[in-house]
């Protein structure tokens, strides 16, 4: 995956997986503090401590199609390759938060990429799942609550194209403040 | 600029159409893998793409997402299941190919056989 964006997406997959109703998506991208700071927090089953310890192995996942998942691994050896780190906290039944620290001008430093698009693909995935998007840099400060959205949709669904294609623009005139 | 406010006229709209749609029933499923295997391969901009040109177009279609459909090496896959659930594999699809879908089989409902599963396996 070459963009930070598509990390993201995928994580936030594990949260939808894991049943949660509210997903936090936080991003502080900082070139005076030169790091890229990437929290996803969820309120989804949780795990074990037995199992956060197994989620960094590639060869363990908790799905039946396939034996492998790299998700999580993959996440982590990119934020380690530029000096960062990734941890998982999380507790049973409560949810998880996993934090990423990416060191801004290190060589290895994917691009953020599309986050915008990552966010609508999310919003489309699931209409019950309700997300809060946080987005910092040095200049500009943007955050979402599509709880907020639903008030004002009423029985219209979030997943509808149109509301999708709103949304994606409403995020685009958000971020270049 | 965008505000809240605008939602409240995608409201009105978006009702409007949805009593039409309950009336003629959505006539096809579109269903994109987005597990790791898929979003690697390129499976965020098919979904968009398709998102985009079904809102374009407003056909009757819903647009959803799933996991892994268990074949990573053929990612991105798109499925398509008509009223009668009969399904349609495609594999290996980008954006370009997501158009060409659109356009042909949800809108003409002529199958596109050379993206198909089964052009890759039997």
């Amino acid at each position: 995956m070459d963009e930070l964006a598509l990390n993201i997406l995928d994580i936030a997959y594990n949260s939808i997986r894991a049943k949660a109703n509210d997903i936090c998506i936080y991003i502080n991208d900082s070139i005076k503090e030169n790091v890229i700071d990437i929290e996803i927090e969820d309120d989804g089953c949780g795990m074990t401590n037995e199992e956060v310890g197994k989620v960094i192995d590639p060869f363990f996942t908790t799905r039946t199609t396939r034996k492998v998942g790299l998700g999580i691994p993959l996440f982590k050896q990119n934020a380690e390759l530029t000096g960062g780190y990734l941890h998982i906290d999380s507790k049973k039944n409560c949810g998880t938060i996993v934090k990423t620290r990416f060191i801004k001008n290190h060589i290895d430093t994917p691009i953020m990429g599309d986050v915008i698009e990552t966010m609508t693909t999310l919003i489309q995935a699931d209409e019950n799942i309700d997300y809060i998007f946080e987005y910092k840099t040095d200049d500009i400060h943007f955050i979402m609550n599509t709880k907020d959205m639903k008030d004002i949709l009423g029985d219209v669904k979030i997943t509808e194209p149109e509301v999708i294609i709103w949304l994606k623009d409403y995020m685009k005139e958000g971020l270049s403040q | 600029m965008k505000s809240l406010e605008d939602l409240k006229k995608i409201r009105e709209a978006a009702q409007n159409k949805m009593t039409m749609r309950m009336d003629d029933n959505q006539k096809y499923r579109i269903v994109v893998g987005m597990a790791t295997c898929g979003i690697a391969a390129g499976a965020r901009p098919v979904l968009n793409t398709i998102v985009e040109e079904v809102a374009k177009a407003k056909l009757p279609v819903t647009v959803l997402q799933t996991g892994c459909i268990g074949m990573c090496t053929l990612e991105p896959i798109v499925e398509v299941f008509d009223k009668d659930d009969n399904k349609t594999t495609y594999v290996l699809v980008d954006a370009k190919k997501a158009k060409e879908i659109v356009a042909h089989h949800l809108m003409r409902d002529e199958v596109l056989e050379e993206y198909t599963v089964g052009k890759y396996k039997k």
